[in-house]
């Protein structure tokens, strides 16, 4: 492995945006026939880095070698001449093109004086796909397809550019477990045809599994090289956060008190009209998280809606201590202390043209404590409110006047936490809090939550991750088709957990 | 119910269909342009000027060098003119297309009527003879078929024109790897530009493509239909150019057909004469069909995903 030679090496690469150093003198290299993470949090310089070697950004300054070769990048064009091929996290698809359009475009067969040739174009396609053991149909729309063969054309398109390094930018965000594994199965026999691969990522269980070195970013540095046999997770989420990471959830055992919420026979229905809470029944206590597990889709949101008074209820009651608060909407639940952190934070959680100020005060705005008269804003009161949450949720900022949507994932979920919990909820209602963040931000985000509930608040949890509900939870109730089919305690075993959540338990629940 | 079995009369003559034919051809060249420009990601409303423009000019042009078919190139280089007046803005400096388009419309109303008083002084522009207008043609023997002779091979040229320029934009569109290249910066820019395709040159290409035949379509109507300009004389053709693009689904021939439904309106109106409708009533009837359309009540149609975006690159 050592001996292999050197198939991309970049020097000193900066690269500057407005008021962000993304790259700061950055070294990275790949020897060819590895497969090589690229690690770091969001944010990091880990894509602008790959953008820089793909043509796609212009380094201010530093060089590029490429099998030895120095070069220029003006563009993709250059790159893909060179052998390089990007996945891009977010697919670079046209969804109403076929398979066979979206591989072949940019060097598409061309015959008379500029017919695209469908023949030839399906019979290349054929040809790769049959070589590397992808299976794809040319003629289907890509929008039909699921994620997985959506990113299986991406890497065919590729390869039909006759890519020698291949740069995946998260490649696992979308995909399944499932999908995950067959993607890794694909990405260790491109390795063995004799391609180089550059895999982004932060999910460190995966790099772990599918890496032969790794380089490892921050803050547009990188601060390790490792060779991924001689390293472990804590290791590299030390070196990518800066200090030592608590992977587990370090929490007290509860000590829950009366009943803060109780749920009864709660129906709903879904945005397409369709039944989707049948009758669901719990308890929330006071300083306890209950966690939901569930495969998504499965009620989980629409019951966080209408617990939040943003959907409906078609039937069952909602009761606040002793209030129905079924009816009520999300201002006045919000007064009567219920905090809701939405699971779509740039849509619902969020105004991402607003500043940060302005968003910390969202639905708060009419209090005594922002307004006179619910009418004039409390200027400096909602800038030294700011500010306090900036400090107090360590949101990364220049300042409280920056908009929502110049923040990281990570930052813009620690304005919506930090709004919620500042003003010391009864109830808080998290839904998915911490997708898509980063870890040294999930970590925060967790503590957060485990305080409010040490606090005395209670906290429903649901979340798509399996880990994070076992790890945070004091119960666990886990849902499937619209009901809650067993609550469980947290050490349950998650093979028991995995077989409730696809409607397979036996036993009936009992809190 | 007169007025319906006068309209049951007029439908079934020759005339009427041969004029909706020669007003659907002065739609269709700048909703073609529409089409390219669309498919391309530049939203372009601009059509009501560039035809403006190109009409202004193809009237000057014949009136100094006495030959029709040098004032319509002129008049397509005009509109091109304005169009990448519209493609500089919109692409190089990423401003609103709706914006660009708007003001190209009102810049091109005033240019024109402040070129009449520079020209001309306070007199008329003056009329093209006879001779140098754009010739209609028969088309031997064809022109002697019951009916659709009539209608169809007793043309001005540029309706012959036209009818190809449809096909090849159709062809062009779906078929050619240009077509391909077009409709891929339209619907993701970044996804172009990553597999090596030149998005700006592209966009360039497909705006100043609607200036020409904007252009085009402007010397129509004024040595064409007409043989001299009067300001406005466009009057919304070019906006109902869009809404046929629009109703057509940003396709060549749904374009086409939307172009004879609003023509056979105009044409209608024109044979007012011998039908008993209030007039004020038929002259609506075009505009009618187009808000009709613009609200979508005619099934919904779906841009190009990018329209009227500009592209950022490294950016979605």
């Amino acid at each position: 492995m050592s001996e292999a030679p050197l198939a991309v090496e970049m020097r000193g690469i900066v690269k500057r945006f407005p008021g962000v150093l993304a790259n700061d003198h950055v070294d990275f290299s790949v020897r060819t026939g590895e497969i090589h993470a690229l690690v770091g949090e969001n944010g990091a310089g880990k894509s602008t880095l790959m953008n820089i070697l793909y043509g796609l950004l212009h380094p201010d300054s530093g060089e590029i070698v490429i099998d030895g070769k120095t070069v220029h990048m003006a563009g993709p064009r250059e790159a893909i001449s060179l052998g390089i091929g990007m996945v891009h996290q977010h697919f670079m698809l046209i969804p109403v093109f076929s398979v066979g359009e979206n591989i072949m475009l940019g060097r598409e067969p061309v015959t008379g004086p500029d017919f695209f040739d469908r023949r030839r174009a399906r019979a290349a396609i054929e040809d790769l796909t049959k070589r590397y053991g992808l299976a794809l149909d040319p003629d289907a729309r890509m929008g039909d397809l699921p994620v997985g063969l959506q990113q299986r054309a991406e890497i065919v398109k590729v390869l039909y550019r006759g890519a020698s390094i291949l740069i995946l930018d998260e490649p696992t965000g979308v995909l399944t477990p499932q999908e995950s594994k067959e993607l890794f199965s694909v990405l260790r026999d491109l390795v063995k045809v004799g391609k180089t691969i550059i895999f982004i990522s932060h999910k460190l269980k995966e790099v772990l599994e599918i890496s032969d070195r790794i380089t490892v970013m921050r803050r547009g540095k990188v601060v390790g090289h490792l060779i991924t046999k001689d390293t472990n997770e804590e290791e590299i989420a030390t070196l990518m956060v800066g200090r030592e990471v608590l992977l587990r959830v370090d929490k007290k055992p509860a000590k829950p008190g009366g009943v803060a919420m109780k749920v009864e026979d709660l129906t709903a229905s879904s945005d397409r009209g369709v039944p989707a809470l049948k009758g669901v029944s719990f308890e929330l206590r006071y300083a306890e998280i209950l966690g939901i597990a569930g495969v998504e889709g499965n009620g989980q949101s629409e019951l966080m809606e209408v617990l939040a008074g943003i959907r409906r209820a078609t039937g069952g009651r909602v009761l606040l201590a002793d209030r129905d608060i079924t009816t009520m909407d999300a201002n006045t639940e919000r007064d009567a202390g219920v905090a809701f952190i939405p699971e779509d934070r740039r849509g619902t959680g969020l105004v991402l043209a607003f500043s940060i100020a302005e968003n910390s005060i969202l639905g708060r705005e009419r209090t005594a404590k922002f307004s006179w008269n619910e009418f004039v804003l409390k200027l400096v009161a909602i800038r030294d409110w700011a500010r306090r949450l900036v400090k107090d949720f360590d949101i990364r900022t220049p300042s409280i006047d920056v908009a929502a949507r110049n923040l990281s994932g990570g930052n813009q979920q620690k304005v919506i936490v930090a709004r919620e919990m500042g003003g010391n909820p009864k109830v808080l209602l998290a839904a998915q809090p911490t997708r898509g963040v980063d870890i040294g931000a999930i970590e925060f985000i967790h503590r957060q939550i485990v305080k409010e509930r040490d606090e005395g608040a209670a906290v429903l949890l649901v979340s798509a991750e399996l880990d994070e509900v076992r790890s945070l939870s004091d119960r666990i109730a886990v849902m499937y088709e619209g009901r809650i089919v067993s609550i469980e305690s947290p050490d349950t075993p998650e093979e028991r957990l995995g077989l409730l959540m696809t409607g397979g338990g036996t036993r009936a629940g009992a809190a | 119910m007169t007025a319906l079995s006068d309209i049951l009369h007029l439908l079934v003559t020759a005339n009427l269909w041969q004029a909706t034919l020669a007003a659907a051809v002065l739609l269709l060249l700048p909703a073609l342009g529409g089409v390219v420009s669309e498919r391309s990601g530049v939203v372009n409303i601009a059509m009501e000027g560039m035809m403006l423009t190109g009409a202004f000019f193809a009237v000057v042009a014949d009136l100094a060098l006495h030959n029709p078919w040098l004032a319509t190139g002129v008049a397509m280089l005009a509109g091109a003119l304005m169009a990448s007046v519209h493609a500089i803005v919109s692409i190089r400096f990423r401003a609103d297309q709706i914006v660009s388009g708007i003001a190209i419309n009102i810049f091109a109303a005033g240019l024109t009527v402040f070129l009449i008083n520079r020209i001309y002084g306070l007199q008329d522009v003056g009329h093209v003879t006879q001779s140098e207008l754009l010739p209609d043609i028969k088309v031997p023997a064809l022109d002697q078929l019951p009916f659709i002779g009539q209608v169809v091979f007793q043309q001005n040229v540029i309706v012959y024109v036209a009818l190809v320029l449809l096909v090849l934009t159709h062809v062009v569109l779906f078929q050619t790897r240009l077509g391909l290249r077009i409709r891929a910066v339209g619907e993701h820019p970044m996804a172009a530009d990553t597999a090596g395709i030149n998005v700006y040159l592209i966009r360039y290409g497909a705006v100043i493509t609607s200036g020409l035949l904007s252009g085009l379509s402007g010397a129509f109507l004024a040595i064409g239909v007409a043989n001299t300009f009067v300001p406005n004389m466009t009057d919304g053709r070019g906006y109902i150019a869009l809404a046929a693009m629009i109703f057509g689904k940003w396709t060549p021939f749904g374009a086409f057909i939307a172009c004879l439904i609003f023509a056979l309106g105009e044409a209608i109106y024109a044979n007012n004469s011998i039908i008993h409708i209030s007039q004020y009533l038929l002259s609506m009837l075009p505009y009618l069909i187009t808000l009709i359309v613009l609200a979508g009540l005619v099934g919904r149609s779906i841009p190009p995903a990018a329209d009227g975006l500009p592209y950022v690159p490294g950016s979605e």
